[in-house]
């Protein structure tokens, strides 16, 4: 899936990342970035920062120190004589539009239905006109499998069903890579595949996606790299084969025991 | 003899009435939209980070949460013109009067319920249309907001016919609205059962139209497909036989 890294500028980088809650540190210096159309899986108990990580990336929260890159180009904060000074709130979300984001519980709008759903983005973010808004809405729901249910509500449609809807809203946009926050940890386990399958999908299509996740299954299928994530720092980064089969890291070993 | 129906009669279509009324639920309306206006700002003072926002808005709602409505009508018809030479002109009547005085009271009770109402949707609302790149206000108006209403609109209904009966104070700055009404009538007749049982009626017409209205307007934000498909207007067929070939995989 990274065979066409033409330009060497990583899509998404992260350096020396660094987020204390209280004054309990989450995020230890991280280092990681992502090339255009790579997977990237983040495994890691939970607790580890691997979602804090992601939420930072999508400039949900303010980094206490460190730098986000995306395509190059340095986000959501810039450097004023050494100090982070961070962007106002209606700059941020200029710059969230490139990143896509998808929830462990969703967070569908629940007074909105499916297709609304997806719209909404479009017409609020994008000044995209109402027409080409649900076309280009309901070709996106087609895509996640839910042309037939356009016209439900979030209430009316499975955990599932949901996440999908979720993911064609964030994908609707058109983000230079897309974030997954444990998008199935909230699903019953019979609906876990449904999403998976389209995520896998996506990959297949050249997204270039972040994925924390447990599930192991999918890191190995569709994942160019998986990552371990351990007390707010990478353990262990390696190919899939790699990583599961042959890990170099007693951390990593102990937690695959764990989860195979 | 005790109860006469035919004064009664009588006077249950008598249009000094219908006027009254509507004077009642005219000021209750506009004193409504006051404070649901002037209580969403309260509301998002009292949630801001900011000092300088809390604080004002905390006095607010001190305030006025410990002053009768009746102090502030009187206060507002008799004092305020006294101090305001501009409140003496003719558009300052009693109805205008009695609406922005109710209002004022009534907005830091509804500041309360708005307050409670935004703080009822959750967190990952708003989290999620940040995610999307909306910018704030885009982010209250269309995402919190219309799920913070449906939160609202029962305890607002109270208060609307809580204001519809508040408006019955206004008498003592001599608006005419429903009570003071029948109170013209018995200080000329004396009959005060007949006169005060047309004021029955009509308080329990209005409170029951506000009901049903209330109730409607609840069915709107029940957020189901049910019975909503003819409304929204239809995708056209020719996007929905291309989504449908375009379906790979």
């Amino acid at each position: 899936m990274s065979t066409e890294t033409v330009n060497t500028v990583p899509t998404l980088q992260v350096a020396n990342l660094h987020k204390a809650y209280n004054g309990t540190e989450v995020l230890k210096g991280v280092e990681f970035q992502i090339n255009k159309g790579q997977v990237k899986a983040v495994l890691g108990p939970s607790g580890s920062g691997k979602s804090t990580m992601l939420r930072l990336m999508a400039l949900l929260e303010p980094a206490d120190r460190g730098e986000i890159s995306l395509d190059g180009k340095r986000i959501g904060a810039s450097d004023n004589n050494g100090r982070i000074a961070h962007h106002s709130e209606r700059r941020l979300a200029v710059q969230r539009r490139d990143i896509g984001m998808v929830f462990q519980k969703f967070n569908l709008f629940p007074h909105l239905n499916a297709l609304e759903n997806v719209v909404l983005a479009l017409t609020e973010v994008q000044k995209v006109g109402k027409a080409e808004a649900r076309e280009r809405a309901f070709l996106m729901l087609n895509k996640v499998g839910l042309g037939d249910r356009d016209r439900h509500f979030p209430s009316e449609l499975s955990g599932g069903q949901q996440q999908r809807v979720a993911i064609a809203r964030a994908l609707v946009l058109n983000p230079h890579v897309m974030l997954f926050d444990e998008p199935t940890s909230a699903l019953d386990p019979e609906l876990v595949g449904e999403v998976l399958e389209v995520m896998e999908n996506l990959a297949a299509g050249g997204m270039t996606m972040i994925v924390v996740t447990h599930e192991v299954k999918f890191a190995r299928r569709a994942a160019d790299e998986v990552t371990l994530f351990d007390s707010g720092v990478i353990v262990e980064q390696a190919e899939p084969g790699e990583f599961f089969d042959n890990p170099q890291h007693e951390r990593t070993k102990q937690f695959l025991s764990h989860v195979h | 003899m005790i109860f006469d129906p035919e004064i009664f009669f009588t006077q249950l279509v008598n249009p000094a009435y219908l006027w009254g009324a509507l004077i009642s639920v005219g000021v209750a309306a506009c004193s409504l939209v006051i404070a649901t206006v002037l209580g969403f700002f309260l509301a998002i003072g009292r949630t801001s980070k900011q000092r300088y926002l809390r604080a004002p808005a905390h006095l607010y709602v001190w305030f006025f949460r410990a002053l009768p409505a009746l102090l502030v009508l009187l206060i507002m018809w008799n004092a305020l013109p006294q101090m305001f030479p501009a409140l003496r002109s003719d558009w300052y009547t009693p109805f205008v009067a009695a609406s922005v005085g109710l209002g004022l009271v009534e907005a830091a009770f509804m500041a309360e319920i708005i307050r409670s109402a935004l703080s009822s949707v959750d967190d990952g609302q708003e989290l999620a249309a940040r995610a999307l790149g909306m910018k704030p206000g885009s982010v209250m108006r269309r995402v919190v907001l219309p799920q913070a209403i449906r939160t609202a609109l029962p305890p607002t209904g109270n208060e609307f016919i809580g204001l519809i009966k508040y408006s019955s104070l206004a008498s003592v700055i001599s608006l005419k609205e429903l009570l003071t009404t029948a109170q013209v009538g018995v200080n000329i007749t004396f009959r005060y059962a007949e006169y005060y049982t047309v004021a029955i009626m009509y308080y329990l017409v209005i409170v029951t139209i506000i009901t049903l209205v209330q109730s409607r307007i609840e069915k709107r934000f029940l957020w189901t497909s049910r019975g909503v498909k003819k409304n929204t207007d239809p995708i056209s067929l020719s996007t929905r036989a291309l989504a449908t070939v375009s379906k790979e995989k």
